[in-house]
């Protein structure tokens, strides 16, 4: 018979589809065990989605398929714990992006300044040290300057509890730059190394 | 096409395309990327699917400093009101979106491309988090 050729290979292939989808189903049937471990964290495996399975955008919109995917453009860009998953800063000063520093001449540098200043903290935690050099790589001094922070030192009051509410450094931190939970990255002086030296 | 199927092997295949579909939206998880800001001042209310800005995309190609300096972006979600005349016009992300820098407003749902009636946020961000602490269900 001249069908029954492709008819083997079809069944071939059903076979093959419904095998997978044992397999599928055993995966998603283990996401659901109430004792998964580690229930709270996001596995390796589920960052990045991909923007059709990420929750906000409609995986039935014609131009979701057109997106890149957050997964394959990451895969060149060093690591870190938490947000993106991308140290943004390492990225830039490896070279691993080139962003413009302006729309239209891609050979505008950026004019960064060099300027550290150690915010005192109370309590336990190390001090913060604010980096003007790594900001002004990607931002303009009146982006903070005076809206956010008067340019003087000392002369704004910060607490964590502005930035977990977005104010503050909680701007960009907690947003769009790296998230508060590494929180190493700003408290990043430790006091006793400052007792010696004074 | 149609006869290229015998019924039964037919019925078969549409019900396995049924269950990976299915299978796909079963598996999805609420992780968008963190910073996509999703934009929805007034496109639900015009039958247009809100919009998502992704920050990662757009960093990797410019510094803060181009779209929220010398463009004039508010670091404020929403708080920019943005509109397509605005932009078609050559304001916010007709700017770039103009068929010179970067490709035109013809490409609606590219933009366009949130589920309905997501409200405007940044997603995944601290405030988010703290009203809803527990991320995964
Ligand atoms: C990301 C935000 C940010 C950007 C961008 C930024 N600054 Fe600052 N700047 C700060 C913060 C925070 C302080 C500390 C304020 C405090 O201690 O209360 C500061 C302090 C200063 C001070 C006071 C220093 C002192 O010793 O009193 C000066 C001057 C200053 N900035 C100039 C600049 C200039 C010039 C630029 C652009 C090249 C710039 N800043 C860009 C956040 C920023
Ligand atoms: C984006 C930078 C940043 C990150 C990330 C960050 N902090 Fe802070 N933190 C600050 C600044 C700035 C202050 C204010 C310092 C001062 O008093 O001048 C502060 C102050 C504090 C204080 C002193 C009390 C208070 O509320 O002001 C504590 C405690 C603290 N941080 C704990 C943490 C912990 C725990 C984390 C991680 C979960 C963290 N911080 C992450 C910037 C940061
Ligand atoms: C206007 C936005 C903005 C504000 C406000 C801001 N930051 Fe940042 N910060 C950034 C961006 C963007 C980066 C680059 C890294 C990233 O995106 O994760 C950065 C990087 C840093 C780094 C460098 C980390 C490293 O790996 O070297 C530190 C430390 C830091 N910020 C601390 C602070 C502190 C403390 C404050 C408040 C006093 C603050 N930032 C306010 C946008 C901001």
């Amino acid at each position: 018979m001249k069908y029954s050729r492709s008819l083997q290979l079809i069944q071939l292939g059903v076979l093959g589809a419904l095998l997978m989808g044992v397999a599928l189903a055993a995966l998603s049937a283990e996401k659901k065990d109430p004792n998964k471990f580690n229930r709270l964290m996001t596995p390796i495996s589920e960052r990045n989605p991909p923007p059709a399975e990420d929750g906000i955008h409609d995986p039935e919109s014609f131009g979701t398929e057109l997106l890149q995917t957050p997964r394959a453009s990451f895969s060149v860009l060093p690591r870190s714990p938490s947000g993106n998953y991308v140290n943004w800063t390492k990225a830039l000063d490896d070279g691993a992006i080139e962003p413009r520093y302006h729309r239209d001449d891609a050979d505008a540098g950026p004019v960064v300044m060099d300027l550290n200043i150690v915010r005192e903290v109370k309590g336990s935690m190390p001090n913060v040290v604010y980096p003007h050099k790594q900001h002004t790589e990607w931002l303009d001094c009146s982006n903070c300057h005076p809206a956010l922070f008067i340019p003087q030192k000392g002369a704004n009051q910060i607490s964590m509890a502005q930035i977990l509410l977005g104010e503050a450094c909680g701007a960009c931190h907690g947003k769009v730059a790296f998230p508060v939970s590494e929180c190493r990255r700003c408290h990043s002086q430790p006091k006793l190394e400052v007792s010696k030296t004074e | 096409m149609n006869q290229f199927l015998p019924p039964r092997q037919r019925a078969v295949l549409t019900a396995l395309v049924l269950f990976f579909v299915a299978g796909d939206w079963l598996g999805q998880s609420t992780q968008a990327e963190y910073g996509d800001v999703v934009i929805n001042n007034y496109s639900d209310d015009a039958g247009m699917r809100p919009v998502v800005f992704p920050h990662w995309f757009h960093r990797i190609r410019y510094r803060c400093k181009v779209c929220h300096g010398d463009l004039g972006f508010e670091f404020k979600a929403g708080g920019n009101d943005i509109n397509m005349l605005k932009i078609i016009d050559g304001e916010y992300c007709g700017a770039c979106h103009n068929g010179e820098h970067a490709w035109a407003v013809e490409n609606c749902d590219v933009c366009h491309s949130a589920k309905p009636g997501t409200p405007t946020q940044v997603h995944e961000s601290t405030l988010q988090k703290l009203i809803a602490p527990v991320d995964r269900p």
